[in-house]
């Protein structure tokens, strides 16, 4: 039977638990030399190792081990004095070695948490998210089945093997469960992805692209009655590319669970698929039987044993908190809530903070990138951080409004002009010939033309009917090519017209 | 036979350095000794004669033009078919490899590269180091040149096979539980497993990375000094390879001296299984050393008894997962790939075809001692027999700065005589074995030939990690005390082979 959402939790307690993949942004591979760069031609960034060539050894990239400490200090872990690696043994045709390098029963970083806030129907409300462990691992080459139906392995024609991606390093989150979050479950798993996110980029270890997988989600989700302690059989669903996803995957599996349970079935412990546009998920590998990865310690590798003093070190170093950070700004630039959450949304605040730096007004600064640059990234369907504008040139743009150089309304075609690519906003209002009409008898020129055009109007204002002066404004302001100062012109019309 | 291929290395490199002979024609007499014997030795999995004769070319035109070379440029060597050369074929004894040649260089053949060692080509072995007696080889077995009806030993069989015979002066093996050793005793010649991690094991074709180990073959101790010295050190590509400077291995074995070394008689690996003309001559050995000022002592290692039994689990273990490459995908043999057959149909055909019966034994014995819920009983409980195992040593070492045995339970046997009971040919590595599992470094060096049936028999020495100019020390001293009873080396006394034209596989 077809339950809604709030069917839902009025009879069912959620319980989560996530595993969040992050690819390092080292230069390197985990295990080689082999260079990362996202989207190279198939098969260039190779080598023995990462190939799985006979008599090729893996040797771990420091790097990659002290991004991996870092994320465990940012997450409030201990970091261990003595880990190992493992290997994970199974086929499949793009894992070359068959066995996958990771960390078993001994994470370098383990017992942590993470504080998300989110907005309730009685205010913002704290949630501790305990994370279980932190690991290092390496990521497995990409296939390509062409041919068949499904884009799956089974039924296709042929795979095509990618190994670029095989090698790369990968950092595994994995949370202890997560219960307690009531109707809030899927915010909550969205707010703490989120949040991981952020101090991610904090950290500057990874690029954190969900759309590139360079940060990928995977949710188990169980379901319990109100009253019962035990957990419920859970499903892990994998796949999961971007923010607003993660929420509509668990929404989802916790409706799809629910109507199971409610027609007395089974959920079957499985990895599901998640469906970017159906929203739902679909059946992926049975896990009733738990495969045997028979692990033991990777006899090529030797242990890690970060220093006290390098770990401390790391501790000493790590960039101001996201949330702290977050307060931070909100209360330095006098932000109210709601416009604060649009900023946190929109992903503004680095680049917000960075206009400031170089001088902006912080409200001038939120102004621009929200609204006008934001509506462009949009409207082109790009990252903001990914248009030609820099905080520089916002910075510029508002210095020139502030000295009377450039009208809002102007201000917005050196906006367009800088995006196009036609240089910094001087290099534009150079270019294009913007600048401000200040000339008083210019003005009243063109007020007078206006006025004698639309005598009927300007009569009506002359007896004080104000609206209608907006007519004549915008009329005016046609009459100079906008280069006129709306305030100015309004100021100059009144007057003109005995108001 | 050309009198100049029955020199030891160190009088190759003389005559080398003095003009006498050049690299082109030592490497060419090489050749010739190998398309005369090889037919009847088959040590040879591949000759790389042009290959040889270019680098010979290329360290005659380097000392032409009077550029400071390494001790042994010039002198061709054997290269087990284990490690990875680029461009030349490399099977490791496997059907599963056949025609693969790697694009890059294993780092003990760069080393060799870089000292002017001549590759002459690539010898026979058991599969994947699997085995004591090359009988494992995919490409049928090695003869020992002091009889050719009889095993040199294995799994470095072809490399030990072809120093015996002439047809190198040095070779390169590997040792996982004895396989430089105890071809090195079958064959009558010298063989060392240096210490874990005192040669790269990168481009070493891998049968169990926490035991193996690639090390020198030579006719006398100081030929086996100069090369383990030129494939040593630390090598950034082996997380395990240790970043320490190489024992002075070359010094020690000019030395020679045992005076006052203390020396222990493993009380273990002796008497009851061990056949009558080994355990004679390894007696006389100790009597030898004796004579020349050493003290000998005799120590008890009670936990060698489960060595074997902790051998078969680790390894096998390690095997199952190291394998698991050879899956048809990237490279080597691929057979079943009809239309319409999964990944996993066609790896399994050809895993079925390419590996022979004791590879397929071993990974399926480490795939169950890995197996949730045996894990603990087998591969956790062997782990610990080897932490027992390092323990007795580590006492034993306290007592002694050398520790001695015999090489191997028996002389060389026939060809067949055990390959269809490998717990019988599992046996011959209970001398071995235990240096392995406690990752120290061993020697094996001709004690003479048992009197039953005048076949070599190997005198082994252990020493501590990374003091494996010990073995050097010893062995030389042994060697000379040896010799001047014998009035020559004992592989002088090696007898000749028949000439066959028809030449190498």
């Amino acid at each position: 039977m077809a339950l809604t959402y709030d069917d839902v939790v009025a009879k069912y307690n959620a319980v989560l638990g996530l595993e969040v993949h992050v690819e390092l942004n080292t230069e390197s591979k985990m295990f080689c030399s082999c260079a990362t760069t996202f989207g190279a031609e198939p098969n260039t960034q190779t080598c023995p190792v990462c190939l799985a060539l006979p008599g090729a050894l893996p040797v771990v990239n420091e790097k990659a081990i002290e991004s991996t400490i870092k994320i465990g200090l940012a997450l409030n872990c201990s970091i261990a004095p003595y880990s190992r690696f493992a290997r994970k043994n199974y086929f499949y045709p793009d894992m070359p070695k068959n066995f996958q390098i990771s960390q078993y029963d001994e994470p370098i970083c383990f017992d942590g948490y993470v504080d998300v806030e989110i907005e309730t129907e009685e205010g913002p409300k704290q949630f501790r998210i305990e994370i279980e462990r932190v690991h290092m691992e390496e990521d497995t080459g990409k296939s390509l089945h062409v041919g068949g139906a499904t884009g799956r392995i089974h039924g296709a024609d042929y795979s095509l093997l990618d190994y670029n991606r095989a090698g790369i390093p990968l950092v595994e989150i994995v949370t202890k469960i997560v219960p307690g979050t009531g109707k809030y479950a899927p915010e909550v798993a969205k707010a703490y992805v989120a949040e991981l996110r952020d101090i991610l980029r904090g950290l500057g270890v990874s690029d954190v692209k969900m759309e590139q997988g360079s940060l990928r989600c995977d949710a188990n989700v169980s379901l319990m009655l109100k009253d019962v302690t035990e957990l419920g059989t859970r499903s892990e669903t994998k796949n999961v590319n971007s923010l607003r996803s993660v929420e509509r995957a668990i929404r989802g599996e916790m409706i799809r669970h629910a109507e199971l349970l409610n027609d007395g079935k089974k959920v079957k412990q499985e990895t599901r698929h998640f469906q970017e546009d159906t929203g739902l998920t679909r059946s992926g590998r049975s896990k009733e039987q738990a495969e045997d990865y028979r692990y033991f310690p990777d006899p090529d590798l030797v242990p890690v044993t970060p220093a006290a003093s390098w770990v401390e070190e790391l501790k000493a170093a790590l960039p101001e908190r996201p949330s702290v950070r977050r307060k931070r700004l909100k209360e330095l630039w006098a932000v109210p809530d709601k416009e604060f959450a649009a900023m946190v949304n929109a992903d503004v605040l680095d680049i917000v903070e960075a206009t400031v730096l170089l001088g902006a007004d912080a409200t001038k600064a939120r102004t621009w990138w929200l609204g006008e640059i934001s509506r462009i990234a949009n409207d082109k369907n790009v990252a903001i951080t990914d248009l030609p504008i820099t905080p520089a040139d916002v910075a510029e743009l508002v210095a020139l409004v502030a000295s009377g150089e450039l009208t809002d309304k102007l201000a917005r075609q050196v906006v367009e002009g800088v995006v196009n690519g036609e240089g910094k906003p001087s290099d534009v209002v150079a270019k294009r010939g913007i600048k401000v009409v200040n000339d008083d008898g210019a003005l009243m020129a063109a007020i007078e033309k206006v006025c004698s055009e639309q005598a009927d109007t300007a009569e009506k204002v002359r007896g004080g009917h104000l609206p209608a002066a907006g007519a004549l404004i915008g009329a005016v302001m046609k009459e100079t090519k906008g280069q006129a100062d709306a305030a100015k012109v309004r100021e100059l019309l009144l007057k003109h017209l005995g108001q | 036979m050309s009198e100049l291929v029955k020199k030891t290395a160190v009088e190759m490199a003389a005559s080398l350095s003095s003009g006498e002979v050049s690299s082109v024609d030592l490497t060419q007499a090489h050749l010739d000794r190998i398309s005369d014997v090889d037919s009847s030795v088959k040590a040879f999995l591949h000759v790389d004669k042009d290959g040889a004769l270019a680098q010979a070319a290329a360290v005659d035109a380097k000392r032409k033009a009077g550029e400071k070379l390494s001790p042994l440029a010039g002198v061709p060597l054997a290269l087990k078919d284990v490690l990875a050369q680029e461009g030349v074929p490399t099977t490791a004894g496997s059907r599963i490899l056949e025609g693969w040649r790697p694009p890059y260089d294993s780092t003990v053949v760069s080393k060799l590269k870089n000292a002017g060692i001549v590759i002459l080509g690539k010898t026979n072995m058991d599969e994947f180091a699997m085995g004591s007696s090359t009988e494992n080889s995919g490409y049928g077995p090695t003869f020992n040149p002091w009889d050719l009806s009889r095993t040199p030993g294995g799994s470095s069989g072809g490399s030990s096979a072809a120093v015996a015979a002439f047809e190198a002066p040095l070779a390169i093996g590997s040792d996982t539980g004895g396989s430089i050793r105890q071809p090195a005793a079958l064959t009558g010649i010298v063989g060392v497993r240096p210490t874990y991690g005192a040669v790269s094991r990168y481009g070493l074709i891998a049968y169990s990375s926490s035991l193996d180990q690639a090390g020198p073959f030579g006719r006398t101790v100081l030929d086996t000094a100069l090369l383990h010295e030129a494939i040593a050190g630390h090598d950034a590509h082996d997380a395990t390879s240790i970043n320490a400077p190489v024992p002075a291995v070359v010094s020690a074995a000019k030395s020679g001296d045992v005076k006052g070394m203390k020396i222990g008689v493993i009380k273990q690996l002796q008497g009851e299984g061990y056949q009558t003309g080994v355990q004679k001559r390894f007696t006389e050995s100790l009597e030898l050393l004796a004579s020349l000022g050493a003290e000998i002592v005799e120590v008890d290692c009670p936990s060698f008894e489960y060595a074997l039994a902790a051998y078969y689990l680790i390894a096998p273990s390690e095997c199952s997962s190291n394998l698991a490459r050879f899956d048809a995908m990237r490279y080597g043999l691929r057979t079943g790939d009809a239309a319409g057959a999964s990944a996993e149909a066609v790896m399994s055909a050809t895993r079925d075809a390419g590996f022979g019966r004791e590879v397929k034994r071993r990974i399926i014995l480490g795939t169950y001692a890995l197996s949730s819920g045996y894990y603990d009983a087998y591969y956790g409980s062997a782990q610990k027999i080897r932490t027992l195992i390092i323990n007795d040593y580590a006492r034993a070492f306290g007592q002694a700065d050398v520790l001695v045995s015999p090489t191997a339970p028996t002389t060389a046997y026939k060809i067949g005589e055990k390959v269809d009971d490998p717990m019988a040919m599992y046996l011959g590595d209970v001398a071995t074995i235990p240096v392995n599992l406690a990752g120290i470094c061993g020697m094996s060096l001709p004690a003479g030939l048992a009197d039953e049936d005048q076949l070599p028999v190997g005198f082994q020495i252990m020493a501590p990690a990374m003091q494996d100019q010990r073995l050097y020390q010893a062995g030389s001293a042994l060697e000379a005390a040896l010799a001047s009873k014998w009035g020559g080396t004992l592989i002088s006394k090696a007898p000749a082979l028949n000439i066959t034209s028809g030449g190498a596989r």
